[in-house]
């Protein structure tokens, strides 16, 4: 069981907790060549180690945060709100 | 390799068991490989076996970080089927169905292959209507499928709940499907394809390859550089990895999938049952346990280890299916790493690097492809040019958007 520190309510179980996939992906604009966009659309981060991730707290505040989280440990380094920096880690 | 037979158990029962000769050799890796596999699972040691006999590439090398069969060839809950809606699908796992229906003889190993049933559940009308387009498909695919009433399932598997709290409305079987013995499986390519000259190198880990002018020659390992004409990533969970150390991303993404046996008991559960819709497979293997998954844990994980919540809710989906098993003990629970497609398809096939093939994306449905993926991947790298039965499951139909979401045609473990 992981314990996720929502930036909005606090540390709660992660049966609470909705996964979203990788956090900072960006849209690339409408004039993109395919393998863009299915970079875009497909390819995500799947390191072993470090991964910045989507969570959304669903049975409490019902609003998405970033995780940084180890893939390997499990352990939680940090969490932030949308739209902040990636941490230095 | 010498072959098992009455006359060789004989022989050997006289002389009290104490001359069989080792199953494979432990040999010390050479320099250079016609071919390097990276990977020393079902696949990467099926591939190997049809390179040396179906194409007579010997000069091989399976190289592998821990031991031959200890990721997801020994982990995951050994059920083979063809019962998929697409037709490229279909066509390649029924071909891998096949190839397991001639194992145990092709291998001189005994598989324990045991087609007892695949059984899928419906539990709402609207479940068994979307079930019978299901099974109606794997007809025109050639492949067999038999729609099921309650009655028919509670008599094929008469422990069964049907007043579940979505009650199970019918089902459709694929009687061909089954299950087999998993370490038998790797166990006996492995013997196969080291009779055939290949070298499997256990305990030895890939750390790089060796890339000029966009063609792979060779990979950087924890015993040294070894020369290779060709290579091949077949490394299930960790693909993503390696495709990173050659220079490429994947579209995969890694998480658990658990498996968990109960305490061995008397025969009582003949077919394989799966529910999406309570999410559970379950199937008791040949020594008595109760075997039995569920969903993957939601988050990126190369842990190899489950966690509770999932654990929870497959054991509470099991029960509700099969209230008796209630009084079992859990003897073991695992977990190994699946390497998820966005369209739940294997990629298999060439690389943005000539000469590095790939075989994974397998998910959680790897095992029942293993003498298929085998088979087409060394046809591959044999006449660098993809076999037609893999030939649309290539990493650029991510760019062409040609994908085969088999995600919702083919059950709760596709």
């Amino acid at each position: 069981m992981l314990r996720i520190n929502c930036p909005h309510c606090g540390t709660r179980d992660e049966a609470e907790f909705r996964f979203g996939g990788e956090s900072h992906v960006i849209r690339p604009g409408p004039d993109v060549s395919d393998s863009e966009w299915a970079e875009y659309l497909f390819n995500r981060d799947n390191p072993m180690g470090i991964h910045l991730e989507r969570w959304c707290h669903s049975f409490g505040c019902s609003l998405w945060f970033n995780v940084a989280r180890d893939t390997v440990t499990h352990d939680i380094l940090a969490t932030y709100k949308m739209g902040e920096e990636k941490p230095e880690l | 390799m010498k072959g098992y037979s009455f006359w060789s158990l004989a022989k050997n029962a006289i002389t009290g068991h104490q001359s069989w000769p080792q199953v494979w050799r432990t040999p010390d890796i050479k320099s250079s490989y016609d071919v390097v596999i990276i990977g020393a699972g079902g696949h990467g040691l099926a591939t190997a076996y049809y390179l040396a006999k179906a194409h007579g590439i010997t000069n091989v090398a399976v190289i592998e970080r821990g031991y031959l069969g200890g990721g997801n060839s020994g982990r995951n809950t050994q059920v083979t089927r063809s019962n998929y809606f697409w037709p490229q699908s279909a066509a390649f796992f029924d071909r891998s169905l096949q190839l397991y229906e001639q194992l145990s003889k092709e291998l001189n190993f005994n598989t324990m292959l045991s087609q007892r049933g695949v059984m899928n559940l419906a539990c709402s009308h609207h479940e068994l209507e979307g079930m019978r387009r299901w099974a109606n498909a794997i007809q025109i695919n050639g492949v067999d499928s038999e729609i099921l009433s309650p009655a028919d399932i509670k008599r094929i598997v008469p422990l069964i709940n049907l007043d579940t709290r979505y009650p199970i409305h019918g089902g459709f079987i694929q009687w061909r499907g089954g299950i087999s013995r998993h370490d038998a499986v790797v166990w006996g390519y492995a013997r196969a394809a080291d009779a055939l000259g290949v070298d499997i190198i256990q305990q030895c880990e890939v750390t790089g390859f060796e890339i000029a002018n966009g063609r792979v020659a060779g990979v950087r390992t924890s015993d040294g550089t070894v020369a290779a004409g060709k290579v091949c990533i077949a490394v299930a969970g960790h693909t993503s990895v390696l495709a990173y150390k050659a220079g490429f991303r994947v579209p995969i993404s890694s998480q658990a999938l658990q498996a968990m046996v109960s305490e061995p008991i008397k025969p009582c559960l003949d077919a394989m049952v799966m529910s999406p819709t309570i999410h559970a497979y379950v199937s008791q293997s040949d020594r008595g346990e109760i075997v039995f998954g569920g969903g993957t844990d939601v988050y990126n994980s190369y842990a190899q280890r489950g966690g509770l919540p999932l654990l929870e809710e497959t054991v509470a989906a099991l029960l509700e299916m099969f209230p008796a098993f209630s009084r079992l003990r859990l003897m073991r629970q695992w977990a190994g790493i699946v390497d998820i497609t966005p369209d739940t398809t294997p990629i298999m096939g060439k690389t943005p690097v000539d000469n590095l093939f790939i075989t994974g994306g397998w998910g959680t449905g790897g095992y029942k492809a293993i003498p298929a993926g085998g088979e087409t991947m060394a046809y591959t790298i044999a006449n660098d040019k993809p076999h037609s039965l893999i030939a649309e499951f290539d990493l650029e139909r991510f760019e062409s958007g040609a994908l085969i979401d088999e995600g919702a045609a083919s059950g709760v473990s596709h």
